[in-house]
């Protein structure tokens, strides 16, 4: 008889833990390698080593290779950074939490919220006070969709909690509830869009690294920032949510904890990527996918190796959407779901034997 | 909720927004209101369908180096290169052509590129829109003064004014005809023009009343809308070059059950006009104003 007895340092067949580890080193060389190439890469042929060069030696640098390199590319290359990595963290989060792996953070009504925030504040601006209009000026629609995917959150939250318990499935059936609620406002808001807002409105909704500058990366990067350091104190919960709910508890973790920090992460995350570059699709469900195909479900890792493979592809695919149709741009969400959905097909239909399991 | 608009509110109502069109000049450096001329400008790109179209008419096109994708008129302005949709710009694309100066149509953007477009020490000059003959005037002279050749402008703007006098003897209001401005047709379902759109500026101004009231924008309209509005003549927009495919074509639109009545219907009258130079509002539009007034009158 075969002893089933587990013994310290053994490793057991299939166990990929000790993959995550390297495959992290490898991915912090993946985006090292990608962030150089999107700083020396765009539409104007001005070159990285050049301006770097002068700017160290402290020679006079040109208005427009400043400008490009240091108010266009730099900031870019953050917020791309920043939001793959916040998105993909979010859609791994919520995939552990409700232990579905087609879940992403629209389930909270974070998405719905966010458009219907950008929406209002394309088309019904206007009508705002001209005293408020000044101060939040153009930072409008980036503000207003981080409050609509905030209250939207906050909202399904307070539904799905009773006595201080959060029902997963109440959230989940009243998520698709609210966000049909969500579509049919955003609906009314659009039937009174003119055209040009129409036309706003498509755009945001195809995302955009475009419109990334200092002022809203000050604004935003340190909730995405705040959000991904915290992520990885989920990781231990959602490893033990993977064993269901009760199991979770008898084996001492704070379920409604890891509940609540996990709704929080992915709204700040979401809500602040969302918010400054509009609607990317995709890379919350393809990466984390790809990863435990790769190196197994082990939030440890796959949160961490998440946010770096994402951060990566962000920047492949923004490079790829302004230099496809160059001197204009293609909406980077087009790129994303073009390029990522045959790729995530592919990845499915080798890996059958695994999916189907 | 949190609303206004990401948009400088140059656009929206002037009266009611002046307080904070000059609490964001002073905020924003937001662009003044009569722009700068740059008469050593020499690579110039070009903003917007109607700027592009006027550059052309005013005999500069040489300067120009690129364009929008608004810029489809006239077709040599397609050989240009194309630096995106006007309110969806990309900072480093347009940079990448190397401009001089960058004149945009009122409402070009989004605006944080324009604040980067500026940092980069490229004048930006804005052009004023409006749907009415004197605002078009302006809107040539404007550019015509950026350009640094304001002369250039005289000849275009007489032959608007000169189009212009000549529809100015518009007929009697009840002998004025009736036109439906159909935008699209999709399933049987009619998109129509509303007032404040360019189709009810450019009707108003050929000397005929839009069959449509009390609808702003462009509106899918239920066929009773339809049958009340009783149009006498449909106006619609020839589209793809000339295909047809793409074209609404004339028997479906007037065996929809909405139309069959109205007088329309009756007398087979429906225009067609290439979209850009019915409702472009460029330098074309006096014509075009022209041409719309004698199809409906019939008295070209």
């Amino acid at each position: 008889m075969v002893a089933l007895e587990y013994r310290p340092g053994e490793r057991l067949a299939g166990d990929r833990r000790h993959l995550g580890r390297g495959l992290a080193l490898w991915l912090i060389l993946l985006l090292a390698v990608m962030s150089l190439i999107s700083l020396g890469s765009g539409a104007s042929g001005v070159s990285a080593p050049a301006v770097l060069m002068n700017w160290f030696s402290g020679q006079e640098i040109a208005a427009t290779d400043r400008v490009v390199m240091f108010d266009i590319r730099l900031p870019r290359l953050l917020t791309g950074i920043l939001v793959g990595a916040a998105l993909a963290v979010s859609g791994a989060i919520m995939q552990g939490l409700f232990r579905n792996p087609l879940a992403d953070p629209g389930l909270l009504g974070v998405s719905a919220g966010a458009s219907l925030g950008a929406i209002s504040a394309i088309v019904l601006g206007g009508w705002l006070p001209v005293a408020m209009l000044a101060v939040v000026g153009w930072y409008l629609v980036p503000l207003a969709a981080f409050s609509g995917s905030w209250i939207a959150m906050l909202v399904l939250y307070g539904i799905a909690t009773r006595r201080g318990r959060t029902s997963v499935v109440t959230m989940l059936l009243a998520g698709i509830a609210m966000a049909a609620m969500i579509s049919a406002l955003s609906g009314l808001i659009i039937y009174a869009a003119d055209d040009t807002q129409l036309r706003d409105l498509t755009f945001w909704g195809m995302g955009s690294l475009a419109g990334s500058s200092w002022t809203k990366l000050a604004a935003a990067g340190p909730v995405m920032l705040l959000a991904l350091i915290a992520a990885p104190g989920l990781a231990h919960g959602l490893n033990g949510l993977a064993l269901g709910e009760a199991a979770a508890a008898h084996v001492g973790i704070r379920v409604q904890r890891v509940k609540t920090g996990a709704v929080l992460v992915t709204a700040a995350a979401t809500g602040a990527a969302v918010a400054i570059s509009g609607g990317i699709g995709f890379v919350g469900i393809i990466v984390p996918h790809l990863l435990r195909m790769v190196a197994g479900p082990d939030h440890r890792w796959l949160l961490v190796n998440s946010a770096l493979l994402s951060a990566s592809m962000l920047l492949i695919a923004d490079m790829i959407s302004r230099s496809i149709v160059a001197p204009a741009e293609l909406p980077i969400g087009i790129i994303t779901a073009v390029i990522g959905g045959p790729f995530f097909m592919w990845v499915l239909l080798s890996n059958r034997s695994v999916v189907d399991r | 909720m949190q609303t206004a608009s990401k948009r400088l509110p140059l656009d929206l109502r002037p009266a009611f927004l002046l307080p904070a069109v000059a609490a964001l000049t002073a905020l924003l450096v937001a662009g003044p209101a009569r722009p700068d001329p740059h008469p050593d400008a020499r690579r110039i790109v070009a903003i917007g369908g109607s700027v592009t179209e006027i550059v052309y008419a005013l005999g500069q096109q040489e300067r120009l180096i690129a364009r929008d994708t608004t810029s489809s008129y006239p077709a040599e302005a397609m050989e240009l290169p194309d630096v995106g949709y006007m309110r969806a710009l990309s900072p480093e694309g347009v940079l990448s052509v190397g401009p001089d100066l960058i004149l945009a149509q009122e409402g070009a953007g989004p605006p944080e590129v324009i604040a980067l477009l500026r940092d980069a020490g490229i004048p930006f000059e804005t052009i004023g829109s409006g749907t009415d003959g004197e605002a078009l005037i302006a809107k040539i002279q404007a550019v015509a003064d950026t350009l640094g050749v304001p002369e250039t402008a005289e000849a275009p703007v007489a032959a608007l004014q000169a189009d212009l006098e000549r529809l100015a003897d518009e007929p009697e209001e009840a002998a004025r005809k009736r036109v439906l401005f159909v935008l699209t047709l999709q399933g049987g379902r009619v998109m129509a023009g509303g007032e404040g759109t360019e189709a009810d500026a450019i009707i108003r101004m050929a000397g005929a009343e839009n069959a449509i009231q009390g609808i702003n924008g462009y509106k899918p309209l239920t066929d009773e809308a339809i049958t009340a509005a009783a149009p006498d003549v449909i106006l619609t927009m020839e589209r793809g070059g000339g295909s047809e495919s793409l074209n609404v074509a004339n028997e479906e639109l007037l065996s929809l059950p909405a139309l069959a009545t109205a007088p329309a219907a009756r007398n087979g009258a429906v225009i067609r006009m290439d979209g850009l130079y019915l409702l472009g509002f460029g330098p074309r539009t006096g014509k075009a104003a022209l041409e719309l007034h004698d199809a409906i009158y019939g008295d070209g």
